[in-house]
């Protein structure tokens, strides 16, 4: 009886010290899902999307209403294609709102600022799949002190 | 004065190979399974879940601390979404195998060297010899397997219980935004480089530790005097022997 219930113990005791590695390997080291509340679904095209990592927020006046959910590339055009997924409680989002790509403080992470449009009439509201027009590529910062530079030539 | 010096030098080398000696008896004694399996899953019984409680416990606190003090500092520099690489490399790369290796040397490793030593001085040991019982392969290599197997699984543990607690930390209560917590944790973590290495050491750790324990209690006088000191030695030797290869270690895997 009692060499069951070491059995039992250690059976428990290794098959929970697999699990934690496989936590570990899966949970923190590769893509893993952690909440999941229910989102739709909305693409937009940028031409550079800088740091932006899948799971970044993505944010309304500094709301998180949504998560990055994939970044591919158009085949054809060869732009980065950024899926966003919203969360079902923030519906009616404006067809000309424009989004750019952010950074949270001086060395924190990118996140995509989301400007809520005008509604007037003849401007619907944005569906499932539907993509964003109006985007702000990320801020590089070479490429800004590019353009600094030229413009202080050009004096 | 020279004399002392050499003495002492023979004598931690004659030390040295007898403790090698014991460790080579006791893993390449042609083993008998229907008879070894049994006694090992009792050890790892003994050795590790019995340490499961104190592990579990310290793996959360230190992943909490971890997450406070970073947070502290990083929240200077708006770099609070780094939290959780911070805590997640800290854990995997040095904390996990390093504490777990010294907790397990207090908490099992003692227990070993007095379990053994006191076998040694009730004459257990000689009386097994006289029933042709190899004391080896009976008590010293289930003792050996029991914490080779059982430390890296409790490291493992440890530095994931550790995540969680930074996870408790910095997202719970001080407002670090989740999906950057664990995204830019995944985009900084790598398995090869940081899981396997930080496996690696506590594998390393497990033999050392293992070792010295089951070779104190194996080699202790058979007195009770004799037992108190080698259990302390167990302890010291054992933390002293973590610290100095986790630096060797260290150095060879993150060195460059």
């Amino acid at each position: 009886m009692t060499s069951r219930k070491v059995e039992f113990w250690v059976g428990l005791f290794i098959v929970v010290g697999f699990l934690a590695f496989f936590t570990l390997a899966f949970e923190v080291a590769n893509s893993g899902s952690v909440s999941s509340s229910d989102t739709y679904q909305l693409k937009a095209k940028f031409d550079n999307i800088g740091g932006l990592k899948v799971r970044s927020p993505i944010k309304v006046g500094g709301v998180v209403v949504g998560r990055v959910s994939s970044i591919d590339l158009d085949k054809v055009n060869y732009v980065p294609v950024v899926t966003l997924d919203i969360y079902t409680e923030y519906q009616n989002i404006p067809e000309t709102s424009s989004l750019s790509i952010l950074t949270a403080g001086l060395l924190g992470e990118q996140y995509l600022g989301l400007e809520p449009g005008f509604v007037i009439e003849g401007v619907g509201y944005l569906k499932d799949g539907d993509f964003l027009e109006d985007t702000k590529s990320a801020l590089v910062l070479e490429e800004l002190i590019g353009q600094f530079l030229f413009s202080q030539n050009d004096d | 004065m020279i004399t002392q010096i050499g003495r002492t030098a023979i004598s931690q080398v004659v030390t040295l190979g007898r403790a090698a000696l014991m460790l080579f008896g006791a893993i390449f004694a042609a083993p008998n399974f229907a008879k070894s399996i049994p006694l090992v899953i009792r050890q790892i019984y003994v050795v590790g879940v019995q340490s499961l409680a104190i592990i579990i416990v310290s793996g959360l606190f230190i992943g909490m601390v971890l997450a406070l003090q970073g947070y502290t500092i990083l929240i200077d520099y708006g770099a609070e979404n780094s939290l959780g690489p911070m805590v997640a490399l800290s854990l995997l790369r040095e904390l996990g195998p390093v504490v777990t290796a010294l907790l397990f040397a207090g908490r099992a490793g003692s227990a070993l060297t007095a379990e053994i030593g006191l076998m040694k001085a009730t004459e257990q040991i000689t009386s097994m010899e006289m029933m042709a019982v190899d004391p080896l392969r009976r008590i010293v290599a289930p003792r050996f397997w029991a914490g080779f197997y059982s430390m890296p699984l409790l490291a493992f543990m440890f530095s994931a219980v550790g995540i969680y607690g930074g996870h408790l930390v910095g997202v719970e209560w001080l407002g670090v935004d989740e999906g950057s917590f664990w995204s830019v944790m995944q985009a900084n973590v790598d398995l090869s480089a940081d899981i396997m290495n930080g496996f690696i050491k506590s594998v390393v750790f497990a033999i050392v530790v293992t070792w010295i324990a089951i070779f104190r209690g194996y080699d202790c006088i058979p007195t009770s005097e004799g037992i108190s000191k080698a259990t302390t030695q167990t302890v010291v030797h054992s933390s002293l022997a973590v610290l100095g290869l986790d630096f060797l270690l260290t150095v060879l895997m993150f060195g460059e």
